[in-house]
């Protein structure tokens, strides 16, 4: 069976919530009834057939054909099936999801994995800032799954971050991984200022360093580190290049010793 | 006692009696083979028997890099005990005195499932003294602690299966203490290639075979007088003139068909060898059938 298609008939006037399209959502419903779910957030009524094209298909396969950086919650909270999406997308794509796969063949807005705590987020292009992070009031940011970047990710990317992987191949904004409860994150390129800032526990991957560590990281030294062999072969289906840099001896850097302390950074030789 | 003769080895008719055990298993892995097997080969030490050593343990295989979580040389060990608590404090000595001290090592749950969890990495990480870190990755979690020579990286937990059995035998007999060696050790190194069992006496082969009971208060078991060689005049022997030498294989399994699969090794690699070569005469230990739920019937397992 085919996917369930969208696709998109014009650029968005306004921005969109598109939480509702997801697989627990549209099982049973026919595309009439997808086509009348509303996804404005205006006081002018907008909904899903106002804006795509709806093809019958697998709800639990989700094409979203073109996408737009007003775009937003794409995925948000999703548990199982797989949603794609052919295009850019908004703030908060893949919040508190759960469970599936959601793939962005484009850029992500802010939030991108929100609190997630399980399934797979991929994006193809850069992801805005605080990546997996949580929401103002909330006190714990991504807590599972996997959060892959193939571009590069703004400010904050992993704030809060509590379990689970946040892998970015390219580069990263300053504060990567700032307040880290656990977990981990990996960055191919260079960090901006201050990776790890306040991190307490987890583990920051640093392919290409940082253009200014904190004071409050103390040097270990270089080493040949078993569990980075263990974090190298999970992660080495997701990304060669990254499980690549955990396969060398990496010099750790023990932090933030301004909080709990038990946080590391890990860097590749020279 | 009726026998059967193939290829001149005479089998007896009768059975191995064996029972139901709790086991486990954990793979170790370190820089070299040598050093993996050292701290195996520590671990295992005085493992023999339950009723002294508290466990019955030994190396099962060897693991190529490729067949270890880090991709280090490793060796698998098995551990049989008879209840889950015994179990769980014979693990956690083993490891936390013979495994984490033992340069480069690190150690991991040796089955994917089971029936209940045993405490590994959760027991030993109290040693890091708060500087122990978890890592979760998938299903799995890791410890690591510090040690002088980097870190011991050890799983949180591995499984126990509550199937294993533990007490299958071969009894081999022999016109001389060197034909009978040497055809316990050509069949202990044929049962080394059955995946899940162990075989836990020394070289995988005990010389002194007991029975159960002792003329003297509080010895619980006492040698088997009937299968000494030195005392065929003197009792009411099971060994006729021309046996010389006894040896005993016994075999732990994880599962019964394991038991039974080094059994069938066992004596078809015996068999093969010939009674000019090796043994005269094969037989098994048991103790009338009522003590054990599992017979392993000669007759049965030959080839």
């Amino acid at each position: 069976m085919s996917s369930l298609t969208f696709s998109l008939r014009e650029a968005p006037a306004q921005r969109l919530d598109l939480s509702p399209l997801n697989s627990q959502n549209l099982a049973g419903k026919t595309v009439a009834e997808i086509e009348r779910i509303g996804l404005g957030t205006t006081r002018i009524r907008v909904s899903a057939g106002d804006i795509f094209r709806v093809r019958e298909g697998d709800p639990d396969s989700i094409l979203i054909e073109g996408g737009a950086e007003r775009f937003d919650r794409v995925g948000m909270g999703m548990t199982s099936g797989a949603i794609r999406v052919e295009g850019e997308v908004g703030v908060e794509a893949g919040r508190l999801m759960s469970g599936g796969q959601l793939t962005i063949r484009g850029d992500a807005g802010p939030f991108a994995g929100s609190g997630m705590r399980g399934g797979t987020l991929d994006i193809d292009g850069d992801a805005g800032e605080r990546l997996g992070g949580p929401l103002s009031g909330e006190t714990v940011g991504m807590s599972g799954g996997l959060l892959h970047v193939r571009g590069d990710a703004g400010a904050r990317a992993g704030d809060r971050l509590r379990r689970g992987f946040i892998l970015i191949e390219g580069r990263a904004g300053p504060y990567a991984g700032s307040r880290m409860i656990a977990g981990t994150l990996a960055i191919g390129g260079e960090a901006g200022d201050l990776p790890g800032y306040l991190m307490g526990r987890g583990t920051i991957l640093l392919g290409r360093g940082a253009t200014l560590f904190s004071p409050s990281f103390g040097d270990c030294g270089e080493h040949d580190l078993v569990a980075a062999r263990l974090l190298a072969s999970y992660i080495a289906q997701a990304s060669a290049k990254l499980a690549g840099l955990l396969r060398q001896p990496l010099r750790r850097l023990a932090g933030d010793l301004a909080a709990l302390g038990k946080g590391e950074i890990l860097l590749p030789g020279p | 006692m009726p026998e059967l003769t193939v290829k001149g080895i005479a089998i007896d008719d009768t059975f191995a009696e064996a029972f139901d055990m709790r086991a486990t298993a954990i793979v170790i892995t370190a820089p070299t083979e040598r050093w993996a097997a050292q701290a195996a080969t520590t671990m295992t030490g005085f493992a023999t028997s339950v009723i002294a050593c508290g466990c019955e343990a030994a190396a099962e295989s060897v693991l190529s890099p490729q067949q270890t979580p880090d991709g280090r040389p490793g060796v698998r060990v098995l551990m049989f005990a008879v209840s889950t608590a015994e179990l769980q404090k014979q693990l956690q000595n083993r490891v936390g005195q013979c495994v984490l001290t033992s340069p480069g090592s690190a150690c991991y749950a040796g089955l994917d499932s089971g029936d209940d969890k045993l405490k590994l990495g959760d027991a030993i990480r109290f040693f890091g003294d708060g500087w122990q870190i978890a890592k979760r990755l998938g299903a799995r979690r890791y410890w690591r602690v510090p040690v002088m020579d980097g870190e011991f990286v050890c799983e949180s937990t591995t499984y126990l299966t509550k199937k294993a059995v533990g007490g299958g035998n071969l009894i081999i007999m022999g016109e001389s203490p060197a034909k009978t060696l040497d055809a316990t050790e050509a069949a202990v190194k044929a049962m080394r290639e059955v995946p899940d069992v162990i075989m836990p006496f020394p070289g995988g082969i005990a010389r002194s075979g007991s029975k159960v009971g002792s003329k003297y208060k509080g010895a619980s078991a006492s040698t088997n007088d009937l299968y000494c060689p030195t005392l065929k005049g003197a009792v009411d022997s099971a060994l006729s003139p021309e046996i010389a030498s006894v040896l005993e294989i016994v075999i732990d399994g994880l599962a019964s068909e394991a038991v039974a699969a080094a059994m069938r090794a066992g004596l078809a690699t015996i068999i093969e060898l010939g009674p000019e070569r090796g043994a005269l005469r094969v037989g098994a230990g048991n103790y009338g059938g009522k003590l054990g739920r599992h017979h392993y019937h000669l007759k049965d397992l030959l080839p």
